[in-house]
C-alpha cells in the first residue's frame, strides 16, 4: 500500500503500459522492437499482479510470487526469441517483419 | 449322444479350410491333398458313428425317433424369439450327414487325381472343405436363422468353386449367374423367415414343427390376399429352396454351373448343395403339411412335377454331357419335390416324404457317380461334347461299368438303387393325384432315354479318331468310382421307411408289385428306344429331329428361358428402371454432393487471402476481436 496513490491510478498506468505494448507489437517494423513490445505487455501483466495482490489481498503473497515467475518466463522467452531472430538474420540478413511472411497459404 | 463329437463333424472341415487357405502357397499339393482327405475322412467316420449311435443306441423313444437338440443362445430378442447356434439330430439330419460326408470323401479322393498338376490345387481343396463345413452346418441347423446362415455359406462356396478357373470368362460369368440367381431366390427365403418369425415369435424348428403345438393348431394369425401369412411365409421359403434346388423358373444357373471342375459338379451341383432346397422343405414338413391344409405343399408338388418334365425334355437334346447330367439333376430334384408335395403325415401316409428322402439318398450316390464318370471321360478325351466321344468302353473299362451301373440306377432298373426310391415316389404320387403320376411315369421313361443316349454315345457309337489314345484314369480316380458304384447298386436295399417318416415313427415299407412292373416296363421301353437310336450312330436320330422340327429346336435352346431372362433384365430392368435410377444417382445425388464440395472450394479460394503470413495482421485481428468482445460484454453487463 502506497500512501496517497489509489489502486485505480496504478491500474491506469499498467493499462497504458499494456496498450503501448500492443501498439508497438502491431506497428513496429523491426523484429527486435516487436520483441520489446511483447516485454512491455508482459511487464504490464506482472505489475498488475503485484498491485492487485498488494491492494486487495494484503495478507497473502501469491501475486508477488507470480510476478517473479513471469520475470523468469519472460527471460527465457526473450532468449528464445533473440536466438530465432539471430538465426533469421544469418539466413536472410534482415530482421524486418515484412521479410518473414512466407508462412501463408 | 456325444455332442462334442457331433460338433466336430462340421468343425474339422472348417479347420482344414483355414489351414489350407492360410498356407495356400506355402505347402505342396501332396500335403494339402492329404490334409483335405484325412480331414473329411475323420468327419465321415464321426458321421457314421453318429448314425450308429442315433439309430442303434438311442433308438426309438416311446415309438418315435427323438429330436435331439444341443444349442447355445447366440442372439436374444425376446424370450422365445432368439437365434441359437447348435446341432439338431433327427433322422433326416443324420441321413444328410451320411450323404454329405460319403460323397464329399469320395470327391476329395477323386480330386487328388483329377486336379493333379493344377496350379490352384491347395485353393481347390480349401474351398471344398469350406463347402463341406457349410453343408454340415446346414443339415445340423437348429433354427431357421442358422440354416439361413449356412445356406448363404454354401452359396458362397458354390460361387467360389464354379469360378475356380477364374481366368476363363465363361466360368466367371457362370459363377456370377449362380450367385445372383440363388441370391435373388434367397431374398424370398429371408422375407419368409422374417414373416414366420414375426407372426409365430420363434425361429426354432422344434416349436415350429410341433404338430400339436400352438403354432400349427392356430395357423392363421393374420391373412393376406386370402391366404394365411404363414402360407405366404412358407411359399417364400420355398422360393429360396427352389433357387438352390434349381426348380423352374430359377433353374437357369445350374447348367451354367458346369463350368466348374467336374468333382465340384459331382459334390455340389448333383449330390449335396442342390438338395438343400428339398431338405429345407422336408425340415419344415409339418408346417407345410398343416398350415392351411397344405396349400403351400400343393405348390411344391406342381413346381416339382413341372421342373421334372421340363428338365427331362431339355436333357434329351443337349450335347454337352455335363449339361445333360445337370438337367437330369434338375429333373430328379423335381421328383423329390413332387414326392414331398404329395406326402401325408401320419404313419405310412408319409410315404411321399420317406420316398423323397430315399431318392435324395440314392440320387446323391448315383448322380455323384455319373458326374465322376463323366469327369473321368472328360479327363481322357479333353472334351465335354458328345460328338468327340465313342467306343470308350474299350479304353476305360472301370469307368464304363461304373457309368452303366449309375445309368441303370437312375433309369430305375431293379435291383439298382434308383428303382427302389423312384418306385416309392411313383406309388406315393399315384395315391395322391393321377395327373401328377402321369407326369412322373413320363419323366421316368424320358430319364431312361436321355441317360442311355449319353451312355451309348460315350461308350458305344462310332469310333472316333483320337489324337491321343484315351486311357483309364489313375487309381485315385477309379477307386471312388468303384465305391460309389457298389453303393449305387446296393443302397436301395436299406429299409428306409423304418428309419424315416414325417412323424418319425417309421412304418413297414413294401413294394407295390403292379406299380413296380409299370415303372420298370416304362424304364425298359426308354432303354430300348435309346438302344435303337443311339447304340450305333444311325440316320434315325437326324430324321427324328427333323420331324420334330420346332419342338426339337425349342428343347435344344432350353425353351429360351435364358433369353427370356436376358430380355427381362436387359430391356426392362436395365433400360427401364435401372437407367432412370442411374440418371437420378448421377445427376441428383452426385450433383448435390458435388455442389457442396465445389462451393466449399470456391469459398475457400476467396477467403484464403486472410492468411497473409504477417504475424502483425493476426495480432491486429486478435486484439480488435478481444476489444469488440469486451465492449459487447460491458454493454450487456451494464444494461
Amino acid at each position: 500500500m502506497i500512501e496517497g496513490i489509489s489502486i485505480y491510478e496504478l491500474l491506469t498506468v499498467t493499462s497504458i503500459l499494456f496498450f503501448i505494448g500492443i501498439y508497438g507489437f502491431i506497428t513496429r517494423k523491426n523484429l527486435i522492437s516487436v520483441l520489446i513490445s511483447v516485454e512491455l505487455i508482459l511487464n504490464a501483466g506482472a505489475v498488475n499482479f503485484v498491485v492487485i495482490n498488494k491492494y486487495l489481498y494484503p495478507d497473502v503473497l501469491q501475486g508477488m510470487i507470480f510476478s517473479i515467475f513471469i520475470i523468469a518466463v519472460a527471460a527465457a522467452e526473450t532468449a528464445l526469441a533473440i536466438s530465432i531472430i539471430i538465426n533469421l538474420y544469418r539466413k536472410i540478413s534482415s530482421v524486418e517483419v515484412r521479410d518473414v511472411e512466407t508462412m501463408k497459404y | 449322444m456325444n455332442y462334442s463329437l457331433i460338433i466336430l463333424i462340421p468343425l474339422i472341415p472348417l479347420a482344414v479350410f483355414l489351414v489350407l487357405g492360410l498356407l495356400n502357397r506355402k505347402i505342396g499339393p501332396a500335403v494339402s491333398g492329404l490334409i483335405g482327405v484325412s480331414g473329411i475322412l475323420l468327419s465321415t467316420v464321426l458321421s457314421f458313428y453318429t448314425a450308429y449311435q442315433y439309430f442303434g443306441v438311442v433308438g426309438k423313444v416311446s415309438g418315435a425317433y427323438p429330436t435331439l437338440v444341443e444349442s447355445v443362445v447366440w442372439m436374444n430378442f425376446t424370450d422365445t424369439l432368439r437365434i441359437d447356434m447348435g446341432v439338431l439330430i433327427d433322422p433326416i439330419s443324420v441321413m444328410m450327414l451320411i450323404v454329405v460326408s460319403t460323397v464329399s470323401l469320395m470327391v476329395h479322393i477323386y480330386s487328388r487325381g483329377y486336379m493333379k498338376g493344377d496350379e490352384g490345387y491347395t485353393r481347390f481343396f480349401s474351398f471344398l472343405s469350406l463347402f463341406t463345413f457349410s453343408m454340415f452346418g446346414l443339415v445340423l441347423a437348429t433354427n431357421l436363422f442358422q440354416i439361413y446362415i449356412f445356406w448363404e455359406l454354401v452359396g458362397v462356396s458354390s460361387y467360389l468353386l464354379i469360378g475356380y478357373y477364374y481366368t476363363k470368362e465363361s466360368a466367371v460369368a457362370a459363377a456370377k449367374k449362380a450367385f445372383i440367381v440363388t441370391r435373388f431366390a434367397d431374398l424370398g427365403f429371408l422375407i419368409g423367415i422374417l414373416l414366420i418369425g414375426y407372426y409365430t415369435g420363434t425361429y426354432d424348428f422344434g416349436a415350429l414343427n410341433d404338430p400339436g403345438g400352438a403354432i400349427l393348431s392356430n395357423w392363421a394369425p393374420a391373412s393376406f390376399m386370402g391366404l394365411s401369412v404363414l402360407t405366404w411365409g412358407l411359399i417364400l421359403i420355398f422360393i429360396g429352396g427352389a433357387g438352390k434346388s434349381a426348380m423352374f423358373p430359377l433353374h437357369i444357373w445350374l447348367p451354367d454351373a458346369m463350368e466348374g471342375p467336374t468333382p465340384v459338379s459331382a459334390l455340389i451341383h448333383a449330390a449335396t448343395m442342390v438338395v438343400a432346397g428339398v431338405f429345407l422343405v422336408a425340415r419344415l414338413f409339418p408346417m407345410y403339411f398343416f398350415v392351411e391344409d397344405g396349400f403351400a405343399l400343393q405348390i411344391v408338388a406342381f413346381v416339382g412335377a413341372f421342373s421334372a418334365l421340363f428338365a427331362a425334355v431339355i436333357a434329351l437334346t443337349q450335347t454337352d454331357i455335363k449339361r445333360v447330367l445337370a438337367y437330369s439333376t434338375m429333373s430328379q430334384l423335381g421328383y423329390m419335390m413332387l414326392a414331398l408335395g404329395v406326402s401325408g403325415y401320419e404313419g405310412s401316409e408319409g410315404l411321399g416324404y420317406m420316398s423323397s428322402m430315399f431318392h435324395l439318398f440314392t440320387h446323391a450316390m448315383f448322380k455323384a457317380l455319373l458326374f465322376l464318370c463323366a469327369g473321368s471321360v472328360i479327363h481322357a478325351v479333353h472334351s465335354n461334347e458328345l460328338k468327340d466321344m465313342g467306343q470308350l468302353r474299350k479304353y476305360m473299362p472301370v469307368t464304363h461299368i461304373s457309368f452303366l451301373i449309375a445309368a441303370l440306377a437312375i433309369a430305375g432298373i431293379p435291383p439298382f438303387a434308383g428303382f427302389w426310391s423312384k418306385d416309392e415316389i411313383l406309388v406315393a404320387v399315384f395315391e395322391h393325384n393321377t395327373f401328377l403320376y402321369g407326369i412322373g411315369i413320363l419323366v421316368a421313361g424320358l430319364t431312361a432315354i436321355y441317360i442311355f443316349r449319353i451312355y451309348f454315345g460315350i461308350f458305344w457309337g462310332k469310333n472316333k479318331a483320337y489324337e491321343h489314345s484315351p486311357h483309364e484314369s489313375p487309381s485315385s480316380m477309379t477307386f471312388p468310382l468303384v465305391v460309389l458304384a457298389v453303393l449305387s447298386a446296393t443302397v436301395g436295399f436299406i429299409p428306409f421307411s423304418s428309419f424315416i417318416s414325417p412323424d418319425r415313427t417309421g412304418f413297414e415299407g413294401h413294394i407295390d408289385i403292379p406299380m413296380a412292373i409299370v415303372a420298370v416296363a416304362v424304364a425298359l421301353l426308354g432303354l430300348g428306344v435309346a438302344w435303337i437310336l443311339y447304340k450305333k450312330e444311325s440316320e434315325m436320330v437326324s430324321r427324328l429331329t427333323d420331324r420334330l422340327g420346332v419342338l426339337y429346336t425349342w428343347a435344344h435352346q432350353k425353351f429360351y428361358v435364358d433369353e427370356l431372362y436376358l430380355f427381362v433384365t436387359k430391356n426392362i430392368l436395365f433400360k427401364g428402371i435401372a437407367a432412370g435410377a442411374a440418371w437420378f444417382d448421377r445427376n441428383i445425388v452426385d450433383g448435390t454432393m458435388n455442389l457442396i464440395g465445389n462451393s466449399t472450394v470456391v469459398l475457400s479460394r476467396k477467403i484464403k487471402g486472410m492468411q497473409s503470413g504477417r504475424v502483425q495482421d493476426y495480432a491486429m485481428a486478435f486484439v480488435s476481436g478481444t476489444v469488440l468482445l469486451a465492449i459487447l460484454f460491458i454493454y450487456l453487463w451494464t444494461s
